[in-house]
């Protein structure tokens, strides 16, 4: 894998973030607006239930913790469709560019925006509402880790779709984290879920995730081995969803469709 | 601008084809878009593939390009075989088409880098320089592609074709939406190239004229499948046509004959 081809599907993005507001605004704008609608919400909540339980640190930080994962899943997702957008296959494709060296362009592309994001909702959540974020310290690490790689994947997996499927399915992927936020029990714990939705939580890695946060927030013992099942987990995914990359570009090759993006068909 | 002579009678070198196309075929369901083709291209030789709409044309030119996978044959550039080691070969070819225009949302300047790092350039910032003050784009380097004129977008497309210093080009009707005087003058820059720096190029024009006085060599390709080759200003005579023209609207039309006839 070279450097330079990943610079330049970079620098591509960074040259379309730096000329353009409306794409840099969505960085942080909703997950700003976000974490003030919950933390006024959470603030209205320890009003009401006194001292009992601190809904600030449970329920912010599940937001927090979830915007950041849909960020990193966006981040990918969007700086794919850039090339989509534009029809920029044709030209990219028939380059030396490894398709290794694309999806890493677009990863990268992601973290970079990703924790722009980070930066905006953690400022928001400390100073405004008081969220104890950094008391944990490095002990966040593996969380957000986690987090962060299972967005790589199912960033990877919806441009795959969007590639298999065409331009106008953009519209099946943006909604793919609300889709899995029932099953990962980000304000709620997994018993209160039925069995078989228990069962699906056990393949999604913010499943253990929310469940350690919970403890930690409600000062019970947790065992760190779980989530490091989570992380392994993820970085498997991570391989499956590019490989399924792999093999849909290959798809769109030998089909035509690649050649023929627009048309949204092969046939 | 002067256009450099073509030379007709160019002899194919010792060395081996810069494009070399083996029994290249392309089928999809009950249709065969391209049939078994099968040609050399030579350095310094410019080729004209001809031949009318859904003849195959761009077809060949997406398999040699990597981006459509034949379903038999193959394509070696510099001896490389595209199929086995894509990234290798594409890092010798280039190409420029009405159909792919560079990204519209990039300036002049912000699109020869980015594809200036993917082809791996070394020395970019002299090189997009350079090619800025060749191609005329010194004054619009700032200004975003997909504002340009069709002209002007051309050109950045040819100075982009120009960046990884290709030894095969792929130009699929790059003069399409040029006027005239900008045509001569990219036919100019694309003919230096073949001769001077030796690269092979293959070229798809509609213009006839054209082909003459660019090309070494013509294909004609009807229904996928190379139904003549050779001297653009021998074969109309050698074929009983006055014109080169004449010659492509008869073969065009032949096969349609043929397939209806009893």
């Amino acid at each position: 894998m070279r450097l330079r081809p990943i610079a330049g599907v970079v620098l591509r993005q960074f040259y379309l973030m730096r000329g353009s507001p409306v794409r840099v605004l969505p960085m942080f704008a909703w997950v700003a607006i976000d974490i003030v609608l919950w933390g006024f919400i959470t603030r209205y909540l320890n009003s009401v239930a006194g001292a009992r339980i601190n809904f600030v640190a449970s329920l912010l930080g599940a937001v927090l913790m979830w915007d950041f994962f849909t960020r990193i899943m966006q981040g990918v997702t969007t700086a794919f469709l850039e090339d989509v957008w534009s029809r920029n296959f044709l030209n990219f494709f028939a380059t030396p560019l490894a398709i290794s060296e694309y999806v890493l362009g677009l990863v990268v592309t992601s973290i970079t925006t990703s924790l722009i994001g980070l930066a905006v909702m953690l400022a928001l959540a400390t100073t405004l509402f008081g969220l104890p974020f950094f008391s944990l310290g490095l002990a966040l690490a593996p969380f957000l880790l986690t987090l962060f790689l299972f967005g790589i994947a199912l960033g990877i997996l919806a441009s795959a779709l969007v590639l298999r499927l065409g331009p106008a399915s953009e519209w099946m992927v943006w909604p793919l984290p609300a889709l899995i936020s029932p099953f990962v029990g980000v304000f709620y714990p997994l018993a209160t879920l039925p069995s078989w939705m228990q069962a699906v939580a056990r393949v999604l890695p913010p499943s253990y995730v929310f469940e350690d946060m919970r403890a930690i927030v409600t000062g019970r013992s947790f065992a760190f081995g779980p989530l490091l099942g989570g992380i392994a987990l993820a970085v498997l995914q991570i391989v499956l969803c590019a490989g399924f990359f792999v093999r849909v570009y290959h798809y769109a090759v030998r089909s035509g469709l690649l050649a023929r993006y627009s048309a949204e068909s092969a046939s | 601008m002067k256009i450099p002579e073509a030379d007709p009678h160019l002899s194919p070198s010792a060395e081996p084809p810069v494009l070399r196309v083996s029994g290249l075929c392309k089928s999809y369901r009950n249709l065969l878009a391209v049939d078994h083709i099968s040609f050399d291209l030579h350095r310094g030789e410019i080729v004209g593939l001809l031949g009318p709409n859904g003849a195959g044309k761009t077809t060949t030119i997406n398999m040699i390009l990597g981006v459509l996978a034949p379903t038999s044959g193959t394509v070696h550039i510099a001896g490389i075989d595209l199929g086995r080691q894509r990234s290798r070969a594409l890092a010798r070819t280039s190409f420029a088409a009405v159909y792919a225009a560079l990204p519209g949302n990039l300036t002049v300047r912000q699109n020869l880098r980015v594809f200036g790092l993917i082809y791996g350039v070394k020395d970019l910032t002299p090189r997009i320089a350079s090619l800025l003050e060749e191609f005329d784009l010194v004054r619009l380097r700032d200004i975003k592609c997909g504002l340009l004129s069709s002209g002007e977008q051309t050109r950045v497309a040819l100075a982009k074709a120009m960046l990884n210093r290709p030894e095969l080009l792929l130009l699929d009707e790059p003069t399409a939406s040029l006027d005239p005087s900008a045509a001569q003058a990219a036919r100019a820059r694309v003919r230096a190239l073949a001769l001077e720096r030796q690269c092979g190029i293959l070229w798809t024009s509609h213009n006839m004229y054209e082909v003459e006085e660019v090309c070494n060599r013509v294909l004609f390709l009807s229904r996928g499948r190379i139904l003549l080759e050779g001297d653009p200003r021998q074969l109309p005579y050698e074929h009983g046509a006055r014109t080169l023209e004449e010659l492509f609207i008869r073969l065009a039309r032949e096969p349609l004959v043929a397939g209806v006839a009893p």
